[in-house]
């Protein structure tokens, strides 16, 4: 079992590193305001994950990866926000028990599909099945008429711009443009604290690593070496017995279930959800964390994320008028030189003979970064192996 | 093969055809294949021999006509479908994984996990090495299994490609031009290896390389036009003045 998960020692060795420096260092470093936007960035971090299986392993690129964000996110937040809706505290409304933005559209009871969402179990549940079923439902109809490529990218595209459309237009069901707000507490506890933002982090944290180590597990078994053969020889894939529809469509369902997680931790810790994270801009820019993280390693996407948002608050706070050109020019740099993003970097640094001249000293250590540079990330092949023994 | 009582033939294509925009690439195409037989298929370029092998293995949608194997109707299935039921289907480029290495090119082909639950939980048993092992013998790469296949030389990787099919269980093997750009070693070689697989399994070929087709068919088939010109044996074929008219003759 480890040994799926981790093919050697350098890969348990960048996996330990990232729980360390997630879940001591910054929690250590930096005061709660922080570390609650590091949480929400970590969010984003669910979705560049699934896309490093969709795009970077099975080579499916989704433009609308906000859809599934989103659909996780508005069923964390209609439970949170009929919670937040008691009788009590909407006593001033003309129809109390319902939430406020339903009542100043005059609606006077709750739409029949936001009932279920009053039971916590519900709600739980559809934050991992309706984003998974959404995207299996719209992956098996598209990849069994072999839509790919470009095509898929348009498609899943016009999806985030109908979802967020939609939202937007129906401000009395979903809260349109101002989205669901004023989320208060889950389960009678206050998530607003400093406490519960703590706790929230950790939970994040777990969820997230949980994903990883989901993906990792799928990389490293025969399905992902499938997903590769799919990206690089479709045809041949077909003809060694296997349906390419359905490996696609699990993928992208499986990304859709990180995203739509994501989405829920990010209700928890912003207190809001909206459609301006639903659609196109943000669908994009989740595909930028992943392309600078390096879109081939699971662990570059979370460093992806936490980078990518961190440039671009430092960018819109130095310079707010050309911010959005400085990161749509990070962002092509790094594909033109860094095709495979942050990881990539990193594993041409270990691969230089230099250091590992250096390490030659070190027999041990030395050994594990050779064992590096004979296994590229990029490829298949599997050093599982030679790493065992 | 149990199934051999109860049907005569592995492969019965009656009346095939295809058109694309009207132009008739296959025109009511039949063709008989025995068990356990090298059935070869020759003619000139634009003869409609690739098409027809689309056709069989669903790569192309036929527009008319019947595909039957092992008794039961294929025509309109899917691609994964018929190779499922025992068809296997070589390219004229080699087309092998190339970022794998020889064993986990096997791996793949191997009949398990092809599905998406059998996939993620798939593990390389013993018995399952022990094949990869065996098929590896025969093709003759026994000695590269932890090869990755992109540095394979062109030969290599045909047979790698050949092995993969074996892996496959496929009862029958469709090989397109299968000694193309291979040396006069590789190809006895390779025809040495054709006529060992034949054994238990049934294999159709296209080929242009006459000395070759000598070598290896049991039974050779000329198309034309997209139709069959003449059926039989080597020699009967390539004195039927039919053919010697529109190929061998000039």
């Amino acid at each position: 079992m480890f040994k799926t998960l981790f093919k050697n020692k350098t890969e348990w060795t960048g996996f330990v590193v990232m729980v360390v420096v997630l879940a001591v260092v910054l929690p250590l470093l930096l005061p709660i305001f922080r570390l609650n936007l590091v949480g929400k960035y970590l969010t984003y971090a669910f979705v560049a994950v699934g896309l490093v299986l969709l795009w970077g392993r099975c080579g499916v690129l989704s433009l609308g990866q906000g859809v599934f964000f989103g659909l996780g996110g508005y069923c964390m937040a209609m439970f949170l926000k009929l919670e937040a809706s008691d009788p009590v505290s909407t006593s001033i409304q003309s129809t109390p028990g319902i939430p406020d933005f339903m009542d100043w559209n005059q609606l006077t009871e709750l739409p029949s599909f936001w009932v279920p969402f009053q039971s916590f179990p519900f709600a739980m549940l559809a934050v991992i099945v309706v984003p998974t079923l959404v995207a299996f439902c719209i992956g098996w109809a598209l990849f069994l008429r072999r839509v790919g490529g470009v095509y898929f990218a348009i498609i899943t595209q016009a999806l985030a711009l109908i979802l967020s459309l939609g939202i937007d237009g129906n401000q009395g069901l979903t809260g349109g443009r101002n989205g669901i707000t004023d989320l208060r507490t889950l389960l009678g506890w206050d998530i607003r604290s400093t406490s519960a933002q703590y706790i929230l982090y950790f939970v994040n944290l777990l969820l997230l690593f949980s994903c990883v180590v989901v993906s990792k597990y799928v990389i490293n078994t025969r399905m992902g070496r499938v997903l590769v053969a799919i990206r690089d020889r479709e045809d041949r894939v077909r003809f060694s017995g296997y349906n390419v529809a359905v490996m696609r469509a699990f993928t992208f369902a499986l990304a859709a279930m990180f995203s739509g997680i994501g989405g829920a931790m990010f209700v928890l810790q912003v207190g809001f959800m909206s459609p301006s994270l639903v659609g196109i801009v943000p669908s994009i820019e989740m595909v930028i964390f992943c392309a600078v993280g390096g879109r081939l390693s699971v662990i570059g996407a979370v460093y992806g994320s936490l980078i990518v948002n961190f440039g671009k608050t430092a960018f819109s706070e130095a310079s707010p008028e050309t911010w959005l050109y400085l990161m749509g020019g990070t962002f092509i740099a790094v594909v033109m030189f860094f095709p495979n993003g942050l990881a990539g970097v990193v594993e041409r640094i270990y691969k230089s003979s230099r250091l590992n001249n250096m390490l030659v000293g070190l027999p041990k250590v030395g050994r594990y970064f050779k064992q590096v540079s004979g296994t590229s990330d990029v490829s298949l092949k599997n050093s599982s192996t030679e790493a065992g023994k | 093969m149990s199934l051999s009582t109860e049907h005569e033939y592995l492969l019965e294509v009656e009346g095939l055809g295809v058109s694309f925009d009207g132009f008739k690439a296959v025109d009511d195409f039949n063709f008989y294949m025995s068990r356990d037989q090298v059935h070869v298929i020759i003619g000139p370029n634009g003869a409609g021999k690739t098409t027809v092998l689309d056709l069989i293995c669903g790569r192309t949608q036929a527009t008319s006509g019947s595909i039957r194997f092992n008794g039961k109707e294929i025509r309109g299935k899917k691609a994964h479908r018929i190779v499922r039921m025992g068809v296997g289907r070589k390219f004229q480029n080699p087309s092998i994984y190339e970022g794998l290495t020889v064993l986990e090119n096997l791996e793949l082909s191997h009949p398990k996990g092809r599905g998406v639950f059998s996939c993620l939980t798939f593990r390389r048993t013993e018995e399952i090495q022990k094949r990869i092992e065996s098929v590896a013998e025969e093709i003759g790469l026994s000695d590269l299994l932890d090869t990755e296949s992109s540095i394979l030389s062109h030969g290599q990787k045909q047979w790698l490609e050949i092995g993969m099919l074996l892996m496959q269980d496929s009862d029958l093997v469709m090989l397109d031009e299968p000694v193309a750009g291979m040396s006069v070693r590789e190809r006895a070689e390779t025809a040495k290896l054709i006529k060992k697989i034949s054994a238990n399994r049934s294999i159709v070929i296209i080929e242009h390389d006459m000395e070759f087709v000598k070598q290896i068919a049991d039974r050779v088939t000329v198309m034309h036009l997209g139709k069959v010109l003449a059926e039989g044996s080597m020699e009967s074929v390539q004195n039927n003045p039919k053919v010697i008219e529109v190929y061998i003759g000039h």
